[in-house]
């Protein structure tokens, strides 16, 4: 019995690990599923081409080439070196020992994992560097006020973990006195391999058992650590960049619920008096204007919040910041994902029924001053990585600002008034529009 | 400069049943604001020599109702919107030019779900395919060898992947079309958009306008062009700030070709 332990093991620490990200995964989907319903179904091959580019092609990435480069690296890293894991799946659960070797040729699976070391190398390099220019650089976009406390600290807990896990998985190889032994595929290893001469024939076993443990738990618990943390994009920006707008970015939605009304007001026939007809869904008024929390946001908004993962690129291209304005675009994303893991585990902690906190996502966490600051430049949406849309918010908290609780600034109310009064910004005469071809 | 313009109105010309090809909304900025007025009036003056069919709505336009709809005001947007489309709609109304990227992305974007469905193009683009038929010829003229530089304006630039009609201009004034670092889809705003321009900014260590109008004047240009009545505004107030009103002017594309032209 006893040599099927570390099988046991095995298959309780992989459903433990598979089965605490599950349950996450539904509470992310229940959190998202919180937003207003939208449908999206409209030109799906472009929808498919724009998650194919964008997404899996990285091509807004590399619009800054340094961090774009660096980043593909640690991506196609991450992708390439977790066909890994499938043979380390295969091995713990059948208690064998590189079963890639008993059903590949040698020279081709050496090549396989000959790819991986040097990608684990290029990856360790990248990271450093990241690590760099957090830490020791100190570039502006990692430095701003919402990139304090834990944000920070994540971003560095994403970094070691990646450190560590390219260290476990060359050490595994460089201790794999079998695999040494084949001299195909440790072109890195091989180098590695020497420190540990001299060292006895068990412990350079253990240490090698020792590795490939960690490496698989290391890549649970990575896995795990992803709902808690900005690295969720690793998933999301796939369906984040699929639902992404696909309007022209100058375009902003019109509210339905206005047009309504505004047909109502527009129509001789309507009866002003008239009470709206019993269960009629379509007359209904709503139940607010725009928008003062997340609930009030559309799901692919909330979808946005959890694919951030606070490069900052939207915040260094964004007007008001660049001047000095509190408006940063990356920490409207935040907020409204901090607000919504706080309405989350509100449900949670009342059987599934949202208890009123007397907070809310407008005045809690982001403040009239930063959404009046917004110039709707769409410079934000533009930087994007990942198609974000960080104005789409901006905009419907400042509707809910204004038709809710008519707090425009006041020369934003007077600009409104001209318009309703005499149909222009300004105190002219409708009358007067054509004096300029009178003027010299 | 000449200054007899010939300005139609759409009822002028629906009182003797006649329908033109274009309507040229002229926009508030374009109707009542005086730096503005001239770019109106250089852009009619292209149009006279190109003899265009074209007409104005005169005091029958009034605001999009974009800066309403950007400060969050969807009722006043959309009252404006619904009045406008019915008078655009009477007239039958096909083509719309306008001076103004903000009206014209809202003409272009919004307007279509309330009723209001028309090919609206920037005067820009207008103007582009003036040149590529054949209606207007253009030379350099007095811009020959000038270093100018094209500021995008965001509604024009990122927000309708307009790039390279205003471009494609400038180069034909024989005049060197040089770029600010951040240009086309990372130009940086003028800081007018979203009704700032229409309020004091937020508080914050500089304006917008000076930021932009420093990374213009880096590349020593002569001339700043705009496409944009309110970025023309704030690059104007940017190069009096920085003193430089003497060696850089700030001009339409429109101005740039009836100028070169002698309109």
């Amino acid at each position: 019995m006893m040599e099927y332990l570390p099988q046991v093991l095995f298959i309780v620490l992989l459903t433990a690990g598979i089965g605490y990200f599950a349950i996450n995964v539904k509470k992310l989907a229940r959190n998202i599923q919180l937003g207003k319903a939208v449908v999206i179904n409209d030109n799906k091959p472009q929808r498919w081409t724009n998650m194919f580019k964008i997404a899996f092609g990285q091509t807004k990435m590399v619009v800054r080439p340094v961090s774009g480069f660096l980043h593909f690296i640690v991506y196609v890293g991450f992708i390439i070196i977790n066909i890994e894991v499938l043979e380390i799946i295969i091995d713990g659960i059948f208690g064998t020992h590189r079963i890639g070797l008993s059903v590949l040729p040698v020279g081709v699976y050496g090549f396989l994992i000959g790819t991986f070391e040097i990608l684990a190398v290029l990856v360790l390099v990248a990271v450093i560097i990241f690590w760099i220019r957090r830490n020791v650089i100190k570039l502006k976009r990692f430095l701003s006020a919402e990139m304090t406390g834990w944000p920070k600290n994540d971003a560095n807990i994403i970094l070691y973990f990646e450190v560590v896990l390219m260290c476990l998985f060359l050490m595994m190889n460089a201790t794999d006195t079998s695999f040494q032994n084949l001299n195909s595929g440790n072109v890195v290893s091989q180098f590695i391999a020497p420190l540990f001469n001299g060292v006895s024939e068990t412990t350079l076993h253990t240490i090698e058992r020792g590795a490939w443990w960690l490496h698989i738990a290391g890549i649970l618990a990575f896995l795990n650590y992803l709902y808690f943390s900005k690295h969720l994009h690793i998933l999301l920006a796939f369906p984040n960049t699929y639902y992404g707008k696909l309007i022209p970015k100058g375009q902003l939605l019109n509210n339905e619920a206005v047009t309504k009304e505004v047909k109502l007001m527009m129509d001789p026939s309507v009866d002003p008096f008239a009470a709206p007809a019993e269960g009629d869904a379509a007359a209904a008024v709503p139940d607010k204007f725009g928008a003062s929390d997340v609930t009030d946001l559309t799901w692919v908004q909330l979808l946005n919040a959890y694919t951030c993962t606070e490069c900052g690129r939207c915040t260094s291209e964004c007007p008001a910041n660049q001047t000095g304005k509190k408006l940063s675009p990356r920490k409207i994303m935040m907020d409204t994902r901090d607000r919504l893991e706080e309405v989350g585990k509100n449900i949670d902690a009342n059987k599934g029924t949202f208890v009123p906190d007397g907070k809310q996502l407008l005045g809690d966490y982001i403040t009239n001053e930063e959404l009046w600051a917004c110039t709707t430049c769409n410079a934000c949406v533009e930087a994007c990585p990942v198609s974000i849309d960080p104005l789409s918010i901006i905009m419907n908290m400042r509707q809910y600002l204004v038709m809710e609780q008519s707090a425009a600034p006041s020369d934003l109310n007077n600009m409104m008034g001209n318009i309703e009064n005499n149909g222009a910004p300004w105190p002219f005469n409708q009358q007067d529009r054509l004096n300029w071809t009178n003027e010299s | 400069m000449s200054n007899t313009i010939h300005v139609p109105t759409m009822a002028s010309l629906f009182a003797e049943g006649k329908q033109p090809e274009v309507l040229f909304w002229v926009g508030c900025a374009g109707s009542f604001d005086d730096r503005a007025k001239k770019i109106t009036k250089a852009f009619v003056k292209i149009l006279n020599k190109a003899n265009v069919s074209f007409a104005v709505l005169g005091t029958e336009e009034s605001c999009t109702g974009d800066p309403a709809k950007r400060s969050g005001n969807e009722f006043l947007f959309q009252m404006q919107a619904v009045t406008n489309i019915e008078v655009l709609n009477a007239y039958d109304v096909k083509k719309i030019v306008t001076t103004c990227p903000h009206c014209f992305n809202t003409l272009k974007n919004e307007y279509p779900g309330l009723g209001g469905t028309y090919e609206v193009v920037h005067h820009t683009q207008f103007l582009k395919d003036l040149l590529d038929t054949g209606k207007i010829t253009i030379e350099g003229g007095k811009f020959t060898g000038k270093r100018i530089t094209f500021h995008d304006p965001c509604y024009l630039g990122r927000a309708n992947n307009v790039y390279e009609a205003p471009r494609d201009l400038i180069r034909k004034l024989d005049a060197e079309l040089v770029e600010m670092k951040s240009c086309k889809s990372r130009g940086l705003c003028c800081g007018a958009g979203g009704a700032q321009m229409f309020k004091e900014a937020e508080k914050g260590d500089k304006e917008v306008n000076i930021e932009r109008t420093e990374q213009a004047i880096e590349v020593q240009p002569d001339i700043i062009a705009a496409g944009c009545p309110f970025c023309n505004t704030m690059m104007t107030d940017g190069v009096k700030g920085k003193e430089k009103e003497n060696t850089i002017a700030v001009m339409d594309i429109a101005e740039l070709i009836a100028n070169a032209d002698d309109l």
